[in-house]
């Protein structure tokens, strides 16, 4: 096995030690100090990003179908992840186990919607699929915003103000209850226990599956049926199956993201995750490349980073943002600039393509 | 032959069976039998009262002028359309409530005219995925990198050379299919149809674009996969030269209906054949039905 080590195991294998390196440095630059309050803020939210970009680049460069709602099942993992963190702490203080109790309930959660939603949307193709994943991204988000969600000594209580008329008090929530959802405020007095350790465990976790998946034959399977639907049935692929497995692979990751980004703010709305940030995750895609994992890292780490760092311009921040944007896209686009970069495709990593 | 049809029959003619069977398998059963098999897009007939028997290990060609619904044939057998009317056996079983993938599996494999390879993969790749069913790990093993997936994928690699290394190709195996160039992406084809582990290979136009020595090779090539996997091949083809020369038995098609079938010999002296092609010395042609 070690012998005929393929191209793709070795590329992988310098990801992950790219990832570790930066894992490193950070801890280190942590430890003594040298990180400023805002970035230290970042941290959490970027490692939420790539986990996003990478299981949006499932989707869109592997399974090669265009969805426009991935802050959706974002936005389930974040509320679902809140939920049971907050429930839990009435269980068990333990922070790393409530940290991934509310991962992995939030991954569930979004793999299920993902699964409900995938059985329409699945039957789409192209602009179809995407418009309609746009819907659903946007449906999921309103009926968030319904929900009212408490919790005390008698279990979770909940329910679904679909007609707005409502309020916290028809919960009935003992004494020593908390309200953990107010429906349009959206989650209230949530415990920040998100780590940025948390955070690059995640990537590591979602990268190690989804590369895993890729070179396997299930990811060969979804490649042939984006490459070429026809030929693949007509070789015994199952298309809905493979479709279904990708589709709901990306909305539980995505949803794993969402609850470590919901741990990290004491407030959330759920106007969040709403078409822009679906549109964000896609540009990190696009920019990295299609179906290329590393490049949907290091373009999430930048692209976040960057509209923080033109803080300073004040209104002109968005303006400079977009102006780069379509530089690097122009540039990244034109052969001459693709043979220049392809030169450094075995060494470089880390957030080194500027 | 006794098969019965469920639609109410019009003008059902008896199936003309050994016509085209060649000796060797006459005592077996056909690997494939169509009866009265037919399909309309709206209201114009592709093709209608198609049947066919196939020999375990014969090569047939089916052939027609442009538009006379060759294509159409393979994609009915397929199942990439259903039939109208008609029932197709294969190897004994109805088909009637398979789909592409499902008849794939059940054992007929093929190739497209115009080439449908998975450009962006790599050739064993490609090959690969036609061996998605000879590998039986599961995708949480596959994550895992478990015993069981790297087992799989040695052998399921071992076999995709084997297979590459019939039309000489194991040394493009990382080559993306894409930038193949015409001729091996054909035989790149084909070989991804044999992984399927195929009783019936269905190949369309094979040797289109490809020049003479290339398709000599190739005709040496069908022979040899069908001696040595034996199976059934079926071909689509306009080289008259690959169809007279490896033929065992042919089906001539003009407007969707079989207008001849027999051995190369007879279907080259058949009158209704030259006026298919060539059409009628005078006046009008003869079953332009539009």
């Amino acid at each position: 096995m070690i012998k005929n080590l393929k191209p793709h195991t070795k590329q992988n294998i310098i990801t992950f030690l790219g990832l570790a390196v930066v894992w490193i440095v950070v801890t280190v630059l942590r430890s003594q100090g040298a990180l400023g309050r805002s970035t230290l803020g970042l941290l959490v939210p970027i490692c939420c990003y790539v986990v996003m970009a990478i299981s949006l680049n499932l989707t869109v460069g592997i399974m090669g179908e265009l969805s426009l709602g991935h802050a959706g099942f974002m936005g389930i993992g974040a509320f679902t992840g809140i939920v049971v963190s907050q429930s839990l702490m009435r269980v068990t203080s333990s922070v790393p186990l409530r940290l991934l109790a509310a991962m992995l309930v939030g991954a569930l959660f979004a793999g299920i919607f993902g699964f409900l939603i995938g059985i329409p949307v699945l039957r789409l193709r192209g602009d179809y699929l995407a418009i309609v994943t746009l819907a659903f991204g946007e449906i999921i988000k309103e009926l968030i915003t319904c929900l009212l969600v408490g919790v005390d000594e008698n279990g979770l209580h909940m329910i679904f103000n679909y007609k707005g008329l409502k309020n916290v008090e028809d919960l009935n929530l003992s004494e020593a209850g908390q309200v953990i959802i107010k429906g349009a405020q959206g989650a209230t007095g949530t415990q920040t226990i998100a780590t940025f350790n948390a955070g690059m465990l995640l990537i590591f976790v979602t990268l190690f599956i989804i590369l895993h998946t890729i070179y396997s034959r299930t990811g060969r399977a979804i490649m042939a049926i984006r490459d070429n639907r026809i030929a693949a049935e007509s070789v015994g692929i199952d298309i809905t199956k493979h479709k279904m497995i990708a589709f709901v692979m990306s909305a539980a990751m995505a949803g794993s993201a969402g609850a470590l980004y919901g741990l990290n703010y004491s407030n959330l709305v759920a106007a969040k995750f709403d078409f822009n940030t679906s549109i964000l995750v896609l540009v990190f895609v696009v920019l990295g490349g299609l179906g290329n994992m590393r490049g949907s890292i290091i373009a999430a780490v930048l692209l976040y980073v960057l509209p923080e760092a033109l803080r300073g311009m004040h209104d002109y921040r968005m303006l400079i943002y977009a102006v780069i944007l379509i530089v690097v896209m122009l540039t990244t686009n034109s052969p001459a600039a693709k043979n220049f970069f392809g030169r450094f495709r075995f060494g470089k990593k880390g957030g080194a393509e500027e | 032959m006794s098969q019965q049809k469920k639609r109410p029959a019009t003008k059902m003619v008896p199936v003309q069976t050994n016509a085209i069977v060649p000796d060797r398998d006459a005592d077996k059963s056909p690997i494939l039998e169509c009866h009265h098999l037919g399909i309309d897009f709206g209201g114009l007939t592709a093709v209608n009262n198609f049947n066919l028997m196939i020999g375990r290990t014969e090569i047939a060609g089916l052939i027609g002028p442009n538009g006379a619904g060759k294509t159409t044939v393979f994609n009915l057998l397929t199942k990439v359309y259903q039939p109208t009317r008609g029932t197709i056996l294969l190897d004994g079983n109805d088909t009637s409530k398979m789909n592409t993938e499902q008849i794939n599996r059940a054992g007929i494999a093929r190739t497209f005219q115009n080439i449908r390879l998975f450009k962006e993969m790599s050739v064993v790749d490609n090959v690969l995925v036609g061996l998605h069913h000879e590998m039986d790990y599961r995708l949480p093993s596959a994550i895992l990198r478990l015993p069981t997936y790297w087992r799989g994928e040695r052998i399921a690699r071992e076999r995709a050379l084997e297979l590459l290394s019939i039309f000489d190709m194991q040394d493009l195996a990382e080559t993306k299919a894409g930038s193949l160039p015409y001729g091996a992406q054909r035989r790149l084809e084909i070989v991804r149809a044999l992984a399927t582990n195929p009783s019936l290979l269905l190949l369309d136009e094979p040797a289109a674009g490809m020049n003479p020595s290339e398709t000599s090779e190739l005709m040496d090539n069908i022979v040899k996969i069908r001696d040595l996997f034996h199976i059934a091949v079926m071909l689509i083809e306009h080289d008259m030269n690959l169809v007279m020369g490896i033929c065992e038995g042919i089906c001539v098609l003009n407007f969707g209906e079989v207008i001849a079938k027999g051995s190369p010999d007879e279907i080259k002296q058949n009158p209704v054949v030259i006026e298919a092609y060539l059409g009628k010395k005078d006046g009008k042609e003869a079953g332009n039905d539009g």
